[in-house]
């Protein structure tokens, strides 16, 4: 269940589209609840937004499952999401995903047995000049080296401590 | 006074029709009929925003209308684009056309797994009328198909989404005929499917109708399945006072001497719907003592299912002759003059059920 | 230096607050349309500037703007394609991130032009960081009278939102975007209708992407006969282009559509040249659904011309031996890349992205992925070159939406003018998995090819 102050941003959100349109709000939402849910969409997360806005909730399952940036499964605290599309590649990010498989012991959609990391990779995320890359939480990690990938991994792991 | 409606005049491979403004090209094709129809696996014309989707029926619009003769750049989905008067389209005439609907055809059975010899879909399937019309003798791909679990959805009900071509038919007849949809399509691209994400019973009244609607084997009917072959069985007419008020009673019994194997809704050449019906209906009356029974069911020589001989088959219109500008094509060989079998003194329709090699040694 | 008409003061340190952003010019053009213009001379003024779309398709904004349906009682929406996800191009990150007020500025002209009183600036997922910089833009804007009721006293009223997507390529494409804005799977509609007539919510929707809707603030500073006296043709204007692959200097550059693709590759001014002393191999100038083309095309064209950073001329020869300029996502590759590899992730990244509504690319797209997957890992046999461009022809055009296009002109481009490293994989598949094809013939005619590494 949302706490009163989500609950009032979801509020501030249907109130964004005309009346009867406040199935709009569900990617907002569905963001909303990943976040406030354990970083992940269990059925029960989707069933609670439907009832939210009033919807099936087989409207909520159908788009939860298009959108790649909706996790159906838990994940781990910090999840590496490394790109690997052409301007990446070019750029050498192979070497970066083999260097994090190869640091943190998982291989790419997995995680680490202490719940803390998760690898995936993805495909272009709009940042090709700044190549290698990957996206970290909300922001992006750029000019990925092997040394930064070890300074990311140390931060985290302060983070978590 | 009425305003007298103005008609659009449209040629679809050479051959000229008059249709209201606002009808789609597939539609004005059917108006003529025969093998310059398109063939159309994901529209239906019974609900809502159904079609363009499959693109089998891609054609070319070779001259866009009387005010702008300009060709229309693309193939367009008949079956989505509306006509406009003067329009020309080239439907069998396009070889670009045919070309294309074989590589759509060879798309769809990228991944299905021609299971057609364990499928109850098989004699009425438009998936197998459609490879054997459009498609090319083998395919060229040599990965792994895409696999499901089967599914129940419900006890009646199957889903074996392997074999599903994504349609999304049912979806849209779960929209329209029950009150709450309880499954859609999930996932994106190749991994889309079918489904109701946690696996739930469809339980709505009408929800059977999916069944008729699927093109393929994907979902079948689950009182029926492994019974028998449709071409085994006779269709006839038949109906009953359904106490539901929304369902028409009026449907097509599948039976064998006195046996329903099976009841569907009734449908027309197209192999669409012509009125719903209800699961009671469907799946519980299994007795021939339940139904009036009217007559047999006129299934249109097209499919496997017509192999069954049934009375009455219509023949579908030759347009060949119209579509050739009245030019006869020759003819190569009369069959009937040189095969040991096939006797023209024989008539197929008279003979009562499945034919068998003595009917035809009966001098 | 080339004219700059958008990052003239993107330099200026605090530009992206209101505060300094008003302090220099801001928000003056959006003054003189409200104040001394009706949007039929707003939308004239357009015209007459020759811009067309930025996000990739090139189509005349005026032109678009003028088709919007206008019944009675019934709302008009402006939606703002911010869903870049075209791999290459990052352009439009940059203008929302340090400019978000231009974007603003250019928002409020263009619903004042088209009568739109709700806008909707729909911004890729994984920004997941620009919404709050663009949400706080809005508040500065509201809060000093440009948006809210009555702005400036003018009577005309704006809201702008901003709505964040998920993570789908596919959202770029205009229907897709209205789909999605409605709470739906990105599934593109069925075209006609089209957007002008029922677009979202079933309304007159136009659909423009950021660069275009920022372009129009310059535009009505200097006029729409001064803004078409920049750039070359029909190609008028500045263009954001976002430079990046083996260069020494990517990043968002503003070019005035009149210089040659070889001044932008080398001079020091944009990409400086090849990296690491490296020499040119192929070039995708407009994003990674745009024709690749090997080096000695790109510089010239095949009668001889030199190669222009326009539309036309990027398209020169057609398929055969031209490309596009597209959304401006410039990918370089230098001659130590492999095209079947670079081909591979594009072909990954198309069938990742489709969204499987229609089959040719719901299917296609992971034939092509799989059959190049093959190719480059030393699978590959001759016979599946010829599968692959029959698979690519039996996609293109006949598809729902652009997708299946863009999926297939590259797998097309690179074997039309690479065959034979395809074929070289082929021959030598245990080589190809230990080292790359080399130049070959394909620089060969660079006459000012930067020097080979020592």
């Amino acid at each position: 269940m949302f706490s009163e102050e989500k609950l009032n941003k979801v509020k501030e959100i249907i109130a964004r589209y005309p009346q009867g349109k406040q199935k709009s709000a569900l990617i907002p939402v569905l963001h909303l609840a990943q976040e406030e849910f354990g970083g992940w969409l269990s059925s029960e997360t989707m069933d609670y937004v439907a009832s939210l806005l009033q919807i099936t909730s087989i409207e909520v399952y159908e788009v939860a499952t298009f959108y790649s940036m909706f996790n159906l499964q838990p994940v781990g605290k910090h999840v590496f999401e490394v790109c690997q599309t052409g301007p990446c590649m070019l750029r050498g990010s192979d070497q970066i995903i083999d260097y994090i498989k190869k640091k943190l012991d998982i291989g790419v959609g997995e995680t680490t047995k202490d719940g803390l990391f998760t690898l995936k990779t993805v495909e272009c995320l709009g940042a090709c000049g700044y190549a290698p890359m990957m996206q970290l939480g909300k922001h992006y990690r750029e000019h990925l080296t092997p040394e930064k990938v070890d300074a990311i991994i140390e931060e985290c792991r302060a983070k978590a401590n | 006074m009425a305003e007298e409606k103005k008609l659009f005049k449209v040629k679809i491979d050479n051959i000229s029709v008059e249709v209201e403004p606002g009808t789609t090209i597939l539609n004005a094709a059917r108006q003529i009929g025969g093998d310059i129809v398109p063939p159309a696996m994901c529209y239906y014309s019974k609900l809502k925003g159904s079609g363009g989707k499959c693109r089998t029926c891609l054609v070319k619009v070779t001259k866009g209308s009387e005010a702008d003769p300009r060709p229309m750049p693309k193939l367009v989905a008949s079956c989505r684009t509306t006509v406009m008067d003067g329009m020309e389209v080239a439907n069998i005439t396009s070889p670009e056309v045919q070309e294309a609907r074989k590589g759509v055809v060879e798309f769809l059975l990228l991944n299905h797994p021609l299971d057609c010899p364990v499928c109850d879909q098989a004699g009425e399937c438009h998936l197998q009328d459609l490879g054997y019309e459009h498609g090319a003798d083998g395919t060229r791909y040599e990965f792994k198909r895409r696999t499901f679990e089967k599914i129940d959805i419900g006890d009646k009900i199957q889903l074996h989404m392997t074999r599903c071509i994504l349609c999304y038919r049912c979806v849209f007849t779960a929209d329209q005929l029950t009150e709450k949809r309880e499954h859609g399509i999930l996932g994106r691209g190749e991994a889309a499917e079918i489904s109701t994400y946690i696996h739930k019973a469809l339980d709505n009244e009408f929800i059977g109708n999916v069944i008729d609607v699927c093109p393929v084997g994907a979902l079948t009917d689950k009182t029926f399945r492994f019974k028998n072959r449709v071409w085994f069985l006779k269709p006839v007419d038949a109906h009953r006072n359904c106490e539901n008020p929304k369902c028409c009673g009026k449907t097509v019994l599948w039976m064998r001497g006195d046996e329903v194997f099976r009841v569907t809704a009734r449908k027309d050449k197209y192999g669409e719907v012509e009125d719903w019906i209800c699961n009671t209906c469907r799946f519980d009356k299994k007795e021939a003592k339940d139904w009036v029974i009217e007559g047999p069911r006129a299934v249109e020589r097209h499919s496997v299912i017509s192999q069954g001989h049934y009375v009455g088959v219509t023949k579908p219109k030759d347009t060949l002759t119209e579509v050739l500008d009245g030019r006869k094509p020759k003819l190569l060989m009369d069959i009937h003059n040189v095969s040991e079998v096939n006797r023209p003194g024989i008539d197929l329709s008279a003979i009562q059920g499945p034919a068998h090699s003595d009917d035809f040694n009966k001098k | 230096m080339g004219r700059k008409l958008l990052f003239d003061k993107a330099h200026i340190e605090g530009i992206r607050y209101y505060d300094v952003y008003r302090a220099n010019g801001g928000y003056g053009s959006a003054e003189k349309a409200l104040k001394s213009m009706t949007p039929e001379q707003v939308l004239d003024e357009v015209k007459k500037s020759g811009l067309r779309g930025r996000g990739g398709a090139g189509f005349p904004t005026g032109m678009k703007w003028s088709f919007i349906a206008k019944p009675e009682g019934v709302p008009r929406y402006l939606v703002c394609n911010a869903d870049e996800s075209e791999p290459g191009t990052f352009k439009d990150r940059y203008l929302m991130e340090f400019i978000p007020h231009l974007l603003i500025e250019g928002l409020l002209i263009s619903s004042y032009t088209l009568g739109c009183n709700s806008c909707y600036i729909y911004i890729r997922g994984e920004y997941a960081w620009i919404p709050d910089i663009l949400e706080q833009a809005i508040a500065e804007a509201k809060k000093n009278g440009w948006l809210g009721k009555n702005i400036q006293g003018t009577g005309f009223d704006l809201e702008i939102y901003v709505q964040r997507g998920a993570g789908a390529y596919i959202c770029g494409e205009e229907t897709a975007l209205i789909e999605s804005l409605e709470g739906k799977r990105g599934n593109p509609r069925i075209k006609p209708p089209f957007p002008a007539v029922k677009g979202l919510w079933d309304c007159p929707t136009v659909v423009n992407n950021v660069e275009t809707l920022a372009t129009v603030v310059p535009i009505l500073r200097i006029g729409g006969d001064e803004y078409a006296k920049y750039g070359t043709g029909k190609s008028t204007g500045t263009k954001l282009i976002s430079a990046c692959g083996n260069i020494n200097k990517p990043g968002v550059y503003e070019i005035e559509m009149n210089i040659s693709v070889e001044e932008f590759i080398y001079s020091d001014e944009y990409c400086g040249g090849i990296a690491n002393g490296k020499r040119l191999k192929a070039c995708i100038p407009g994003g990674s659904s745009v024709p690749i083309l090997p080096a000695n095309l790109l510089l010239k064209t095949a009668k001889g011309e030199q190669r222009m950073m326009t539309y036309e001329s990027l398209a020169d020869g057609g398929f055969a031996t031209g490309t596009m300029l597209g959304s401006g996502g410039f990918i370089v590759l230098d001659e130590d890349q492999c095209i079947v590899k670079n081909t591979l992730t594009f072909a990954r990244f198309y069938h990742h992205e489709s969204c499987g509504q229609c089959s040719p690319c719901r299917e296609g797209t992971g034939w092509m992925k799989r059959v190049l997957h093959n190719i480059e890992h030393g699978k590959g046999k001759m016979s599946d070159i010829d599968l692959l461009w029959d698979i690519q022809r039996k996609i293109e055009g006949n598809t729902i939406c652009p997708l299946g296009d863009a999926a297939a002109w590259p797998v097309a481009a690179a074997i039309r003018h690479f065959r034979d490293e395809f074929e070289w994989h082929v021959l030598h598949p245990d080589e190809a998995t230990k080292r790359n094809y080399g130049l070959a013939h394909y620089a060969d005619p660079l006459e000012i090819a930067a020097p080979a590494a020592v």
